[in-house]
């Protein structure tokens, strides 16, 4: 063994289905590195004390977002989150908000519908450009929105967001900020599709503006921002439907 | 192999205990009454300043008396941190300001805020007489 500088006291959420009628904690002592991640330990876990654990993993680099878990209550990247910046005791939950499949492993079903609803793709009205011609964008077009596209559905937003948990009819903050990258794009003409989605009631106006999804989004994307400019983007739209200036979806 | 996924119950009443973040943001909400009430008082002096005179010096005398005072101090003091400081910090999410490739800084925003505050609270405090 080489030289383990740090020892841990992992506190795990388990919950196995077909034995279990809620989750209870398991205690694991990991020897750790200084320079460890939580998703680190874990994997120690796995490999060494306990292979029966089930969590979800891929890149280790914060690409995949697919090892969000709740680290002593924060919504967090388990990739991202040094044990140095932690106590000796460090309690491992699956994201909140979310039904517990298995383990740390969360359904995830209703939140892929929700990003399938606010049509997360170029809409366009006018026909495409001739086939040796492409759509321009300009870096000053690319800037208005490029922060909006370093999501990557770590869902840890939705764990942070007591609107969505108190009531998961809310599109949310992941889903809503996907659609504000697309209303904002210059490419892009389906803003008046899309904001008679987002403007009903569990759409943008659910938002409170709490403001703890930005807070807690590794990838600083900002969905608070974005909710709060569509529920200006979505007054307009309703007046200017109301002043028969655009068509609305009837 | 079964599905069976476990639902965590959450309280109604008791969720923004969880953690300081929630408690931050129920404290602005819930005062936000005070909000109201003092558009209140504020409709009555105008509906005082509108009726007569004597109504209107009496409104004003109403206001003078010790315990009115400290209410204005608390609510002023109110405004101030659970109002004007956070909703002035939010102001940039709401409206950024893109210049080409960059945005304004968010604090260049913040402080507009606060200039055009103190501007249009000199210029009431002029129109009122103070100066």
């Amino acid at each position: 063994m080489d030289n383990r500088t740090r020892t841990l006291e992992l506190e795990i959420m388990r919950y196995d289905p077909e034995k279990d009628k809620e989750p209870w904690f398991k205690s694991y002592t990991v020897p750790c590195l200084e320079d460890w991640v939580i998703l680190d330990a874990i994997n120690y876990v796995k490999e060494n004390l306990d292979t029966t654990l089930a969590y979800r993993w891929s890149c280790h680099m914060m690409v995949c977002g697919s090892c969000g878990m709740m680290v002593n209550g924060e919504p967090v990247l388990t990739c991202k989150t040094f044990i140095r910046e932690l106590p000796d005791k460090v309690r491992i939950e699956p994201l909140e908000n979310f039904p517990i499949e298995r383990d740390l492993v969360v359904v995830l079903d209703d939140v892929v519908q929700k990003l399938h609803k606010v049509q997360p793709y170029i809409i366009r009205k006018d026909p495409p450009p001739p086939e040796d011609k492409e759509y321009i964008q300009s870096k000053a077009q690319l800037a208005i929105f490029k922060q909006l596209t370093m999501c990557i559905n770590c869902m840890c937003c939705y764990a942070a967001c007591p609107q969505y948990g108190l009531d998961n009819s809310f599109i949310g903050p992941a889903a809503l900020a996907l659609a504000h990258r697309y209303n904002r794009d210059n490419r892009d003409q389906g803003i008046h599709d899309r904001l008679d989605i987002l403007g009903e009631h569990d759409g943008v106006w659910e938002c409170s503006f709490v403001g703890a999804c930005s807070e807690v989004c590794p990838k600083h994307v900002d969905p608070a921002a974005a909710i709060q400019q569509m529920k200006v983007d979505a007054a307009m739209e309703f007046w200017k439907q109301k002043m028969g200036l655009v068509e609305g979806k009837s | 192999m079964s599905r069976q996924p476990y639902v965590r119950p959450i309280s109604t009443t008791t969720w923004y205990m969880r953690n300081g973040r929630y408690k931050v943001y129920v404290l602005r909400e819930l005062t936000s009454f005070l909000v109201a009430f003092y558009s209140v008082l504020t409709i009555l002096a105008l509906a005082a300043l509108a009726d007569s005179p004597e109504h209107w010096n009496a409104w004003i005398a109403s206001q003078q008396t010790t315990g009115m005072v400290i209410f204005h101090a608390l609510a002023l003091l109110y405004f101030l941190f659970f109002q004007t400081f956070p909703w002035f910090k939010l102001a940039p999410k709401a409206m950024p300001v893109q210049l080409g490739e960059k945005k304004l800084p968010d604090s260049a925003i913040v402080i507009g805020h606060y200039v055009v505050w103190v501007v249009v609270t000199l210029f009431i405090f002029w129109l009122a007489g103070v100066f």
